[in-house]
């Protein structure tokens, strides 16, 4: 093995859990690996430092690794994923005044996101006929979950997320803020923030994203392809040591919420990082609370295991919207990108974790997806780029 | 773009002091048209409206993602924009990062044209760390100073040294015990404290 320092960049959120304990608990060290990580700012920094080199892996959105494999919005870099760092995750929050607009045009169960949808294309028309502003959303990155997670659901609802609202890329530190002083009405955006924004009274968390679609994944582990086939067996020691995290943290919960909380890694409070593992979120500063057992998903039910089926998926909303081609050599390399193999590898001989959504997805509208025929499921969809 | 048309150049950096220090050097060389962003809020609409060729932005600024949203929501801008390098410029992506900085340049702009913006803004960046480097080390100087002089006054006063024997005396000290000056005399200061 290699006394060499691995250098992995992060972003602090929730889900860089298992590099952060793979490195602070020493599972890592026990693998012979010295992980030295590096806390970033931006995807975009996360993405370039890793293309060339600075980084050998990184905490990255699974749709930015699979942008980087296909060359879309910056050079190519092919990128692979051999162990998802987590599944779901975010959630959408609204302004106040949002979400009692929402509320006096709900028809159903605020916690059905068909329901919400609607009620969003009916506060959207009544703002057009009084001349107002449309409404703003904020996310994280264009090639990111949150944007593909919030576009899936207003446009169930017959609201075009290009033409009938804006949709703002924010660094997610800044998102609390926005809402704050009205600079956008709602946002999509992993853990901490929607709880951030809950505590302060300023914001209300209308859906947690795995009401939209019951998995998807979120951030991978990712690695240069070039330096994966150059580092087998280092690459292998650091799946190992992020599976043995992940385990840890989901039978360690407050432990781990311990871990993250210090000040250079997530440093958020520990008391809000363990809400977020336990899926138990406060949704409204008067207490109300909802609970998932699937909020956030750091290696239960066969998360980490890399699932080409949800490159598909991401490769598809990519098309959807307008930022990709359909093509069948662009498909292979986004499902290329996730690399259950190596998973298996590193890990040895492995009962396949089973899940029981059908199609791997679970979207609360549509049909089950289908990634061998993406023009057909996409077909399905009455909102989609024209472009595209 | 005709070949004699102005390239409009935004700055986006929070520090006035590397901002003011690459606008200098983009005017000397004749890059009449640079505005500085120091504000991050409603970044997009800012420079939509000045609808620049080429962006330039600190590597560490967190709102490099926001900037990426401009190859998405081309509807908003006239023109696509893409990173200045192409892909088989991996050479000059590395020393970008390097310096900490990065470029977003309209599509279609001669890379011959941009090639001196790109070159002479790695070079500030670089001037600029020199620069900040400097001047840590000139404010730990300064820190050292004061200690080695707060310790040659107690040596002064406890052992009725002059100026001169106090500050041999910690010299020859940290000689032979091998460690800096400013160490000597900061443990002289400790212990005379604990001493009081």
């Amino acid at each position: 093995m290699t006394d060499q320092p691995l250098r992995i960049g992060f972003i602090p959120l929730i889900d860089a859990a298992a590099l952060i304990v793979a490195a602070d608990k020493g599972f890592a060290a026990e693998e012979g690996l010295n992980l030295v990580l590096h806390r970033e700012v931006s995807w975009s920094n996360v993405r370039d430092k890793l293309n060339i080199g600075l980084f050998d892996a990184a905490h990255l959105l699974a749709p930015v690794a699979i942008a980087s494999s296909l060359g879309l919005g910056h050079i190519k870099v092919p990128i692979v994923a051999p162990f998802t760092l987590g599944v779901n995750g975010n959630a959408i929050s609204v302004s106040p005044a949002l979400h009692d607009a929402l509320m006096a045009q709900l028809a159903g169960d605020p916690a059905d996101p068909m329901a919400t949808a609607k009620a969003l294309a009916a506060v959207v028309a009544a703002r057009r006929r009084e001349g107002r502003e449309p409404l703003t959303f904020g996310m994280t990155f264009p090639f990111s979950t949150h944007n593909y997670q919030l576009r899936f659901w207003m446009a169930a609802g017959g609201v075009d997320p290009d033409e009938d609202v804006r949709l703002v890329v924010l660094p997610p530190p800044y998102m609390v803020d926005s809402l704050a002083n009205g600079h956008v009405d709602a946002f999509c955006v992993g853990a901490p923030w929607n709880s951030v924004a809950v505590d302060l009274g300023i914001g209300r968390i209308l859906h947690f994203v795995s009401e939209i679609l019951v998995r998807a994944a979120e951030k991978v582990l990712a690695v240069r392809e070039a330096w994966a086939d150059e580092h087998p067996d280092t690459l292998a020691a650091l799946v190992r040591a992020c599976h043995r995290a992940a385990m840890f943290i989901e039978d360690n919960r407050g432990e781990a919420a311990d871990i993250l909380a210090r000040p250079d890694r997530v440093g958020v409070a520990a008391e809000v990082i363990l809400r977020t593992l336990d899926g138990r979120l406060k949704i409204a500063r008067d207490g109300a609370v909802r609970s998932s057992e699937r909020y956030l998903l750091v290696g239960r039910e066969g998360a980490a295991r890399p699932d080409p089926v949800q490159a598909a998926w991401l490769y598809a909303q990519m098309v959807r919207w307008g930022q990709a081609k359909l093509s069948a050599d662009a498909l292979a390399t986004a499902k290329a990108v996730f690399r259950p193999d190596l998973y298996d590898r590193a890990l040895g001989t492995i009962a396949k974790p089973s899940h029981t959504v059908a199609d791997g997805i679970g979207a609360f509208t549509g049909p089950l997806f289908d990634p061998a025929d993406i023009e057909g499921h996409l077909a399905a969809f009455a909102i989609r780029h024209r472009a595209g | 773009m005709p070949a004699d048309a102005v390239v409009k150049i935004v700055i986006v950096d929070e520090s006035p002091i590397r901002a003011a220090i690459l606008q200098e050097g983009l005017r000397e060389a004749g890059f009449t048209a640079v505005e500085h962003i120091s504000e991050m809020h409603n970044l997009l609409a800012r420079i939509y409206a000045i609808d620049p060729d080429v962006v330039v932005i600190d590597l560490e600024n967190p709102s490099r993602d926001v900037l990426e949203q401009m190859f998405q929501v081309s509807r908003a801008v006239r023109r696509p924009i893409a990173m200045f390098v192409d892909q088989s410029d991996a050479a000059s992506i590395q020393a970008s990062v390097d310096a900490g900085v990065s470029a977003y340049v309209v599509d279609g702009l001669k890379k011959e044209r941009i090639k001196p913006v790109i070159d002479l803004c790695i070079s500030r960046f670089n001037a600029f760390a020199r620069l900040q480097d400097e001047l840590e080390r000139t404010k730990s100087a300064l820190e050292e100073r004061k200690v080695i002089d707060r310790a040659k006054g107690i040596l002064m006063k406890v052992k009725s040294l002059t100026e001169d024997e106090a500050y041999v005396l910690m010299r020859s000290t940290a000689m032979r015990e091998k460690k800096k000056i400013a160490d000597i005399a900061q443990s002289i200061i400790t212990a005379a404290e604990m001493l009081k």
